[in-house]
């Protein structure tokens, strides 16, 4: 406690640095919140139908290293390791995720993270399970636009095992694969940091992803979603082949889908408190798990992502059984499509330029397939 | 691939009482024995479009005149590179065409001309549109100038003392010949613009798909259309006396409409009946020459010989005016969604694409209201003048004791009209008895039992081996026909039981209960909230489509009459399902879904009983007993 800094002392208004509810009014400040929780804010802000949470802040991260005292340990343990050293950085990697988990974390932030918690469930009439989930600062972690699955804690019962799995999030900063991908590729461990995002668990009947463009071949008309039973970590981890459809982005009709097998869903189970992986019954398997009025909402609010941020976006989405029809779908992350953002053009490269007679004919040439 | 054919024309028996059904039609008209192998060799397809029932003898005239004529355009006046016309055959009543395609050798040379003429057109489309319309209003004024009266016993007494030297048989014979050529004048000026129209959209079309692979054909459709036409001034017409009929307070006399001449006195003797009257009388001109049907029937009904018919549609509006129902097409919708559309598409183009995408659209959005108002000038107006005089023809012979029933000529072909005229006019001038009251009436009646035989089956789809792939323009644009539409024809389709595909041709989805409707005689069963399935609809059915929820047709594609008239009117179409007509019963609840083409029966849903017929929300992604299944999951876990 004694390396705590006037900017953490425990006046009521310095709380704020530490948590951040999405709906809060504040800006979405990426070094504050991380990509994950900052773009929650933003959706939330912009009327987005997203699931109330809040954030832990960087503020909050750093608070807790430096009440700690483990910076320097970090510093040093992390100077001169070799990267091709594996044993080593397993070694270095393990202390240093024991560190994190173990220390205390300051009275305030403890007090400040439960308060944030309380107040969460406060407003639902019953206990809610709650998701607790990494959010770095883009360049600090692998795969950054992965961030969210690498650590992603789903259906936490009570304020212990949400604090616990907070910390879990920091320790992620230094698992072997994060270490390894900082040394190679010169990221500085200083100012290195990490906010986590607390938000009310989704119970989802289908869930999945959708890109406002078609990554197959850049065109912007188009919005290609992914959907399968249950949540949606299965669909983003690759575990089941989901349904695929292809929206025209402007009439939002659907252009052409494929039925994925999903043999499996995410679900909870009332018995274990958690979540269960089970089986999907042949009947279900086999045809869309969506129905065309909420392919149409689906797109339509990808469509809504991508006029809010000016760019093509990358969604993951869920429709809630709790929820009534028209209000089910939530919108659980939003980021920008990174792989054609460089495509200047949202449309097909053509070769049949002009207009008139000459294109005309071009055009029956080719219909006819003459050309 | 499958080898999968369609059946040989040769190899098909008619009905048993239509036996020598063939003698009833020219002979250049059916499937020769002698020219089988031929025949064979092409392939078929049934224009259940425009011809949906059987065609009696004397309507071969029809596709006669608009097969050949379209045919002409492309092979001698715009010499449309791989294009030429539409062969085209009866067979056991029912009309098919087999494209022609022009030899490859010949395509290149045909290039230079192309571009030449028709690129004059597209230059000079207003100007020349506007002599069009000279043209064709002249047309039909001549058509409505002849008439067909009985021969008077003696010459009159002027034509003598004035050396006129002529009897009145020679302007009969005459006007016989002249309502032919007017009207085969008639569907050459109704091919002048419209294969330019269809390759003009062709062109925007193409561009489209090239530049957004997969787009909607009806974005494409949505963008080019355009909202005021004049194909549908005659149900607008029927809306404003709707609605003026409210504000004179003379409302309360259309319950019996029925009997035009009843009502309308009713209404004039009323207060303000008069100024009705006039609007009324006013409106029949031209917007009047309006048929229920599609204009290639003797039976077909229009308006203006039947004012029972718009006084009905009248008497429907007025009811909806008096519920406080809007019954205006959306226009301003219409057009906000049109520039939505354009808008969204051209921000994603880069600026060298969206200067062609612009120019094409330009051009299409130019050309297409012909596409639409031409059917107004000839199928409507022209045809209607036709079936008038030709009735009035048939009945005048039939006045003559050549045939019982007035509307017995329509057996004969039309060349042997020529030869009954003659005939007429010969016992006329010799003073002894024509010999056709003694031939006809029974030859008449055998034919209707061929006819009526006919009639009782349905046609193939097509016949013989289809191509691999369907790439002729019009056979693409104007009937819809696809390779995929051929696969689903051959029952190659992995459609579910109880489910039909087709093409979405207007956004939407709905439910209620199916409307089969075969003739336009059934319009009036069509119940408000009805969806209506038929072989093949006709834009004059307009006043139905403000009860309708949805609609269901045969065959047709994006620029099909059923399709244009739903996009109008905002509601679900699917075109071009094959068999939804004979497959689905009325009163078979079914989901039309204009997004993605489908039409399905949705069993156990007591459709029979629902008169209310409100749309109903079904959840296709989840089984009732799934979804019961995870409420008590839900259920359960809230607990915990």
């Amino acid at each position: 406690m004694e390396t705590a800094t006037p900017a953490v002392t425990a006046t009521p208004a310095s709380h704020a640095a530490y948590i951040q509810f999405f709906d809060g009014g504040l800006p979405p400040l990426h070094e504050q919140l991380g990509g994950k929780c900052a773009s929650l804010v933003a959706l939330t802000a912009a009327g987005m139908p997203v699931p109330p949470g809040f954030a832990i802040t960087t503020a909050a991260y750093d608070a807790f290293i430096r009440e700690a005292g483990i910076e320097k340990d970090i510093h040093e343990m992390l100077a001169n390791l070799d990267p091709d050293d594996v044993t080593a950085v397993d070694r270095v990697s393990a202390q240093l995720r024991l560190e994190i988990t173990s220390r205390p974390v300051p009275a305030e932030l403890h007090a400040t993270t439960i308060e944030a918690y309380e107040a969460l469930q406060s407003r639902f009439e019953s206990p809610v399970p709650v998701a607790v989930r990494s959010s770095a600062t883009a360049e600090d972690l692998p795969d950054a636009s992965f961030a969210g699955q690498q650590d992603t804690y789903l259906w936490l019962l009570g304020v212990k095992d949400v604090t616990e799995h907070i910390r879990a999030c920091w320790a992620s900063l230094y698992t072997s694969r994060a270490i390894i991908y900082r040394l190679k590729n010169k990221i500085p461990n200083e100012g290195l940091s990490m906010a986590v995002a607390v938000q009310k668990m989704v119970n989802a009947r289908v869930a999945g992803v959708a890109i406002t463009m078609d990554p197959t071949n850049g065109d912007r008309s188009k919005i290609v979603m992914e959907a399968s039973y249950g949540l949606g970590e299965l669909v983003v981890s690759g575990q089941v082949t989901p349904d695929n459809i292809t929206v025209d982005k402007v009439m939002l009709m659907v252009v052409k889908h494929s039925i994925g097998d999903k043999h499996a869903e995410l679900v909870p189970d009332p018995a274990s408190k958690s979540l269960v992986e089970r089986e999907v019954p042949a009947d279900r398997r086999g045809r869309l798990c969506i129905s065309d009025t909420e392919i149409t909402a689906i797109a339509a609010i990808a469509k809504r992502a991508e006029k809010h941020f000016k760019c093509p976006q990358d969604i993951e989405w869920a429709l809630d059984r709790d929820l009534p029809d028209g209000e089910n779908l939530l919108l659980l992350q939003s980021r920008p499509e990174t792989v054609f953002s460089s495509t200047a053009s949202g449309s097909i490269p053509t070769q049949s330029a002009g207009f008139g007679i000459e294109s005309i004919t071009r055009s029956l040439m080719t219909q006819a397939g003459k050309a | 691939m499958t080898e999968k054919s369609f059946p040989s024309p040769y190899d098909q028996k008619p009905a048993a009482s239509a036996e020598g059904w063939k003698d009833l039609y020219a002979y250049n008209l059916v499937f020769q024995e002698n020219r089988r192998e031929v025949e064979e060799a092409k392939f078929w397809f049934c224009d259940s479009q425009h011809w949906p029932t059987v065609t009696k003898p004397f309507e071969t005239i029809g596709f006669e005149f608009a097969v050949s004529c379209l045919g002409q355009y492309n092979s001698r006046h715009l010499l449309i590179p791989p294009a030429n016309g539409i062969e085209f055959r009866i067979h056991n009543g029912y009309v098919f065409m087999s494209p022609v395609g022009v030899p490859e050798t010949e395509i290149a040379a045909r290039v230079p001309e192309f571009m030449a003429r028709a690129g004059h057109y597209f230059q000079n489309w207003d100007g020349l549109l506007e002599k069009w319309q000279g043209k064709i209003r002249g047309t039909i004024d001549e058509l409505n100038a002849l008439s067909f009266e009985a021969l008077p016993n003696a010459v009159p007494l002027e034509d003598v003392t004035s050396g006129k030297g002529l009897g009145p048989n020679d302007e009969l014979l005459g006007n016989f010949d002249k309502l032919v050529s007017l009207t085969y004048r008639a569907w050459q000026y109704h091919f002048e613009f419209l294969n330019l129209g269809y390759v003009a959209y062709l062109d925007f079309f193409s561009f489209c798909k090239e530049v957004f692979p997969g787009i909607p054909d009806q974005a494409v459709a949505k963008m080019v259309q355009g909202v005021d036409m004049e194909l549908f001034r005659p149900d607008d017409e029927l809306k404003k006396l709707a609605k003026l009929a409210v504000e004179l307070g003379v409302d309360g006399h259309f319950g019996n409409t029925e009997n035009p001449e009843e009502t309308l006195a009713a209404i004039g003797a009323a207060a303000g009946g008069a100024e009705w009257l006039a609007a009324w009388t006013e409106a029949q001109d031209p917007w009047f020459n309006f048929t229920v049907g599609n204009g290639f029937y003797a039976h077909d009904k229009y308006w203006m010989d039947h004012l029972e018919l718009p006084l009905g549609y009248i008497a429907d509006y007025i009811v909806r005016v008096q519920n406080g129902v809007g019954i205006d097409r959306p226009v301003a919708e219409l057009v906000a969604e049109r520039d939505r559309i354009t808008e969204e598409y051209s921000e994603l183009l880069s600026p060298e694409q969206l200067a062609a995408f612009q120019g094409k659209l330009g051009l299409a959005r130019q050309v297409y209201p012909y596409v639409e108002n031409h059917n107004f000038y000839i199928e409507h107006w022209t045809m209607g003048v036709f079936w008038r005089k030709a009735r009035q023809l048939s009945k005048m012979l039939s006045e003559a004791g050549f045939w019982p029933e007035a509307n017995g000529m329509f057996y004969l072909r039309r060349d042997e009209v020529r030869e009954t005229l003659f005939d007429y006019v010969t016992g006329w001038a010799v003073g002894a008895p024509a010999i056709g009251p003694d031939y006809w009436p029974a030859e008449v009646a055998r034919r209707k039992v061929i006819v009526d035989a006919l009639s009782e089956e349905r046609p193939q789809p097509a016949l013989n081996t289809p191509p691999v792939v369907i790439t002729e323009p019009f056979t693409l644009m104007l009937w819809g026909i696809t390779s995929d539409q051929i696969k689903n024809w051959l029952g190659d389709s992995d459609a579910p039981e109880g489910e039909f595909r087709g093409m979405a041709a207007s956004s939407g989805v709905a439910e209620g209960p199916a409307r089969v409707i075969s003739s336009s005689d059934q319009l009036s069963e069509v119940q408000e909230g009805d969806i209506l399935v038929a072989p093949v609809t006709a834009p004059s059915w307009g006043p139905i489509f403000g009860k309708i929820r949805a609609t269901v047709t045969d065959i047709g594609g994006m620029m099909s009459h059923a399709a244009i008239v739903c996009r109008e009117y905002g509601m679900p179409a699917v075109t071009g399902t094959g068999t939804a007509s004979a497959q689905i019963r009325t009163g078979q609840w079914l989901r039309v879904d204009g997004n993605n083409g489908t039409v399905t029966i949705v069993e156990d849903h007591g459709a029979e009983q629902d008169v209310a017929g409100l749309a109903h929300e079904h959840d296709l992604a989840l089984a009732p007993a799934a979804a019961a299944q995870l409420d008590a999951v839900l259920a359960e876990s809230s607990h915990a």
